[in-house]
């Protein structure tokens, strides 16, 4: 299951977040930053999964964006991780050239 | 558009409503719109599955659509199905594997292929329904062992996605019944992931290693180096995954390394959850493999130290619990106390260290029931630096709490200490008034050396206390207070309520002159707290201090909130349970004697006892029985209410065990009673038994003629007809199933009564229940000596179940005990035990248990137990399924009555169903409600009709039917919210069937 879907810029300013459960708004701001902090503070020798809470964070970076997804443990990584992959591209195809 | 709306805001209520409208866009022609319709009704079924029951065969038809893209979304629908029960699907088995092997073999559109791989995710979903599937069933796992090689074939290409399908299907491998070859490949593909030198296949491949070791733990070995290079690896997630996969195979023999390893990540990591997490996992091996005291203590000081504050409770509570009760070998456990007396004192030796403040309270729980072990060490030593401990700023009260009981221990086993004496007297004057009243506690203890060994014996942790969770010793005094008038118990929500609607005019008089001397009530607070000291006296103490202020509500709560705190401590050590009941009972009076008992302080004591009993509600919700019953006088009107509230609950457990016996009993008597001979009906009366199944049938019709003719009759020949209905029924419950529209046939009664006297050993019900609708009786379970039938009794305002233990044996039976179990959804009034007088030999005894249904549900369990005793004790289990049908009755109304109660509800359903052909006018539909479903008919204008009935014991629910162009659209109201759903499922079952 997929938790929510963050994009994020470097500066850790949130483009575009959609949950998939209930969050408050107000919590959904917290969570936001401590999510961003934890994936900005990795180097890209790292592995893109990160163990958070009761759930787990994947993330993609292009360029200065990040795309962080919030999956719960029955979920494949790999495959969201590709997913990521996927939704950009098709972002890619509508808007020729995507910036953040 | 809209289907997509639907299916992001839609609340609960509204689902009905628009139900229909997405049903016929199932078979809408553009794919888009189908697909959007079943993810609708995907949301639809996470929201509330029953109301999409009925709509299950059209998912399979979603399932086989020739668009990929809406079978792909149906998937989603089996997948959470399937998570809920797998055993309904097996037989979708064949066609998930088609489909899987269409996907892998590229049959799918080109626009499904990402990155040339066809729709991968689709791949992942089918590989999880596959593996729920298959999950410890051979002959389902057989069928997937060929697609399950190909698409490990095919995910041969290096790309991440492929990865992604290559774990999902190795995790399918691991979880389905196991195949050789397949595993070999799985095992291969592990090996690659761990190997690569991309991190995130690395993360991968230890994800599937953890997941694959406990069935496999040669693998591990395998790969031992890898793993080891993942442990030094400079990602702490990686590291994290490793760790959880060295937890998984950790034996007595590595233990030392793999938590040395995890103690060296604690100590880095900062994060709270991973702290958390990693703490309780080293205590848990540490306790299961520690290969010495040493070793082990010193585990758990590091895992004090490090995790601090944040360990789990458990975790403290299961230690000193170790301790106390040992392993096998006396001597060893004095070895480990003795370690962990000396580490601790060591530990205390360096001034400057800051323990967290549950390591401390270990630390001190220790050194109180050990300490003296150590004898090269004098007391007076452990005293200081207790004392010590004690003026510290950092240490919170509980924790001084704790040290308090510690120096007491220390004490008692020591002649009067200068140490001692100094924290009396530095504690006597302290603010914190439960220091002081500690403080207060040891000197007058000191005094009376006697009393306190009495009080506090050596090594007495492991003496459970026993605890009398009725408080039945405390019915006495409940009795004489009430005597006195006072005010029962009461739950606490309902005190809240009685505060609220007095707004703090709480009056304090009569209850101060009431309570003139009631002493005895330390006795139930020294009971409760197991460090031996009186609680009794804490009592006093508190109210002491607070007692003359005590005209103001605001300091009553004051009062109250001590005493929290100061039962929470006792039970946190209650937990280790120090102490023997009796002792400390008696002591706490004693000590009550001492300190004295203040004349102006009666009210807190009865603050405070309700208080105790607030903290014992789980504990004792027996005890409230008792006190209802002695709540003879109530000052209170709610009072009452409260006892009837907790009188209901008791019935409610009770029924909810017989219920189970039923419908098992059903099934049972439908394979034996031919058999055994147990139907009343034998061969000989088959012409009997056709009279009556023919009456069955008649009676249902003639039902629906007398309720038609109901509506222009009066009330009273109404009745009347009831009444004659009733007796008429006799032998069929059957009759509200069946459907036939036989014409009335008079039954002979010759045949009857031959049927009801046939063999000595069939149980029969007793005259009046004869009377009322009754099941056929069945038999439940049975043994060499026994039988068990079950008989359900639809009776007006319970569901009785009459259960019938026929004894097969020679003998007479003794202590035959009946017990029924306690069932989620179901109320048993009166006990749910019943213990049979002798049973005779060849003979039958019987036992009735009305029962109520609790929670709603569509069908239910209630299971029980049979205990005889011939020759050794004999166990009998058994079982009854009884659905939500037997609960509910016709309820009798007027129109006008239908239209206030309509009004007044608040919780509605509606939905619109199709008439088959057999039933397309109303009445017809009207009819098959009535009979099927035990629904009363108010009403009928026009093309509307107007139904109710209740829900044993006493809830409402009314419906609303109008046709329309051959739709029947229902419209349910009740007081309770689950209630209409479940009718309407059983509405829209009677419906499909007729």
């Amino acid at each position: 299951m997929i938790k929510f879907f963050l994009m994020v810029n470097k500066q850790g300013q949130t483009r575009l977040s959609r949950y998939y459960e209930h969050v408050e708004i107000k919590k959904r701001t917290m969570l936001e930053a401590e999510v961003i902090k934890n994936c900005l503070s990795r180097s890209k020798d790292q592995c893109s999964f990160i163990e958070y809470k009761d759930f787990k964070l994947v993330y993609r970076q292009y360029a200065a964006l990040f795309v962080v997804v919030g999956i719960d443990h029955t979920e494949n990584e790999m495959a969201v991780y590709e997913l990521i992959h996927n939704f950009v591209e098709v972002l890619d195809k509508y808007f020729s050239r995507v910036v953040s | 558009m809209a289907l997509t709306i639907v299916s992001q805001i839609f609340p609960r209520e509204m689902i009905p409503a628009v139900l229909p409208l997405i049903e016929d866009k199932l078979q809408h022609s553009k794919e888009i719109i189908r697909r959007k319709a079943v993810q609708a009704l995907y949301k639809f079924y996470l929201i509330a599955p029953n109301q999409v029951q009925h709509i299950h065969d059209k998912f399979r038809k979603a399932l086989c659509d020739r668009d990929a893209g809406v079978m792909a979304a149906s998937l989603h629908i089996y997948l959470q199905m399937i998570k809920e029960s797998s055993s309904g699907y097996k037989d979708l088995t064949g066609s998930f594997v088609a489909i899987l092997k269409q996907v892998v073999g590229g049959k799918l559109p080109i626009d499904f292929n990402y990155h040339s791989v066809p729709a991968p995710w689709l791949q992942i979903q089918l590989l999880r329904i596959l593996r729920l599937l298959g999950k410890d069933d051979p002959r389902t796992s057989e069928l997937m062992y060929e697609v399950l090689d190909e698409s490990l074939r095919r995910a041969e290409i290096n790309h991440n996605i492929t990865y992604a399908i290559l774990s999902e299907c190795v995790q399918t491998i691991y979880t389905i019944y196991p195949n050789s070859e397949l595993l070999e490949k799985a095992a291969k593909c592990i090996g690659k992931f761990v190997l690569s030198p991309k991190i995130n296949l690395k993360y991968l491949g230890l994800k599937a290693l953890t997941y694959v070791i406990h069935q496999d733990p040669n693998l591990a070995l395998q790969h031992q180096m890898t793993i080891i290079e993942c442990l030094d690896h400079p990602d702490p997630i990686v590291k994290r995954e490793t760790l959880e996969l060295l937890y998984r195979i950790t034996n007595g023999q590595n233990v030392i390394v793999i938590v040395q390893k995890m103690l060296d990540y604690l100590k880095e990591s900062k994060e709270e959850y991973a702290i958390i997490n990693l703490v309780g996992k080293i205590a848990e091996l540490a306790e299961k493999y520690a290969p010495n005291n040493e070793w082990f203590i010193q585990t758990m000081n590091a895992v004090f130290s490090v995790g601090g504050d944040l360990v789990h409770t458990d975790i403290p509570n299961n230690f000193l619990r170790l301790l106390a009760e040992g392993f096998d070998d006396g001597k060893e456990d004095d070895k480990l106390r003795v370690y962990a007396v000396k580490s601790y004192l060591a530990l205390l030796e360096e001034d400057d260290a800051l323990y967290p403040q549950k390591f401390l309270q270990v630390m001190s729980w220790v050194l109180g029931e050990y300490s003296s072990l150590v004898t090269d060490v004098d007391p007076e030593v452990i005293l200081t630096k207790l004392h010590s401990l004690l003026r510290k700023t950092f240490v919170t009260s509980e924790t001084k709490v704790w040290i308090m009981a510690t120096v007491t221990k220390i004490a008692s086993r020591t002649s009067c200490s200068k140490a001692v004496d100094e924290i009396i007297q530095e504690f006597s004057n302290s603010l914190d008034t439960c220091m002081r009243q500690y403080a207060f506690e040891l000197k007058n203890l000191c005094k009376d050396k006697e009393l306190m060994k009495n009080l506090l014996p050596f090594d007495a942790s492991c003496s459970d206390m026993v605890v009398d969770a009725s408080l039945s010793f405390l019915d006495g005094f409940v009795a004489e207070g009430l005597g006195r008038g006072a005010a029962p118990y009461k739950p606490h929500h309902q005190r809240q309520e009685e505060k609220l609607s007095q707004e703090k005019a709480l009056n304090f008089e009569p209850y101060r002159l009431s309570f003139a001397s009631s002493v005895s009530s330390s006795g139930i607070t020294g009971r409760q707290s197991p460090t031996g000291l009186s609680v009794g006296s804490d009592t006093s103490v508190n109210s002491a201090e607070t007692g003359h202020k005590e005209t103001s509500t605001l300091k009553l709560e004051g009062v109250r909130k001590l005493w929290g705190k100061e039962g929470y401590l006792p039970k946190k050590e209650s937990k280790e349970g120090k102490e023997k009941e009796p002792q400390t009972a008696s002591c706490s009076t004693l000590s009550t004697g001492q300190v004295g008992d203040p004349p102006a302080l009666r009210f807190d004591q009865v603050a405070s006892i309700s208080e105790e009993d607030k903290e014992k509600q789980q504990l004792a919700s027996t005890l409230f029985i008792g006190l209802g019953s002695n709540a003879g006088v109530s000052l209170m009107g709610k009072a009452e209410t409260a006892t009837q509230k907790f009188k209901r609950r008791s019935k409610i457990n009770e029924i909810q065990h017989s219920e189970e016996v039923s419908d098992f009993r059903n099934s049972a008597a439908a394979d034996f009673g031919p058999l055994l001979d147990t139907r009343p009906i034998n061969m000989e009366d088959s012409e009997g038994s056709l009279h009556t199944r023919l009456r069955k049938a008649s009676l249902s019709s003639s039902d629906i003629v007398e309720d038609n003719l109901a509506f222009e009759m009066p009330q009273s020949l109404r009745k009347s007809g009831l009444e004659e209905r009733l007796s008429e029924n006799r032998l069929s419950q059957s009759s509200l199933f069946a459907d036939s529209n036989i014409e009335i046939f008079q039954p002979s009664p010759s045949a009857q009564c031959e049927s009801a006297s046939k063999t000595p050993l069939i149980p029969s019900l007793p005259e009046e229940l004869e009377e009322l609708t009754h099941s056929e009786i069945v038999q439940l379970c049975q043994s060499d000596a026994l039988a068990l039938y079950l008989c359900k009794v639809w009776t007006d305002d319970s569901l009785l179940l009459t259960v019938f233990v026929s004894n097969k044996t020679t003998a007479v039976l003794n202590a035959v005990n009946l017990v029924f179990e306690e069932a989620e959804h179901f109320q048993i009034l009166e006990s749910p035990s019943y213990q049979f007088p002798a049973i005779e030999a060849e003979s039958v005894e019987r036992c009735q248990k009305y029962v109520w249904m609790d929670k709603i549900c569509t069908q239910g369990v209630l299971s029980g137990s049979v205990n005889y005793q011939l020759e050794m004790e004999t166990r009998l289990d058994f079982s009854v399924t009884l659905s939500l049908m037997d609960f509910i009755r016709p309820m009798q109304m007027t129109t006008e009555d239908f239209g206030k109660l309509w009004l007044s509800l608040s919780n509605d359903v509606k939905q619109n169903i199709k008439m088959s052909s057999s039933q397309d006018t109303l009445s017809a539909a009207l009819n098959t409600l009535q009979q099927k479903l035990k629904l009363h008919i108010v009403d009928v204008i026009g093309n509307e009709g107007i139904l109710a009935c209740q829900l044993l014991p006493s809830v409402p629910c009314l419906l609303h039917c109008r046709t329309h162009s051959r739709m029947l659209a229902l419209w349910f109201r009740s007081p309770c919210s689950a209630l209409p759903d479940s009718l309407l499922y059983q509405c829209q079952k009677v419906m499909e069937e007729s």
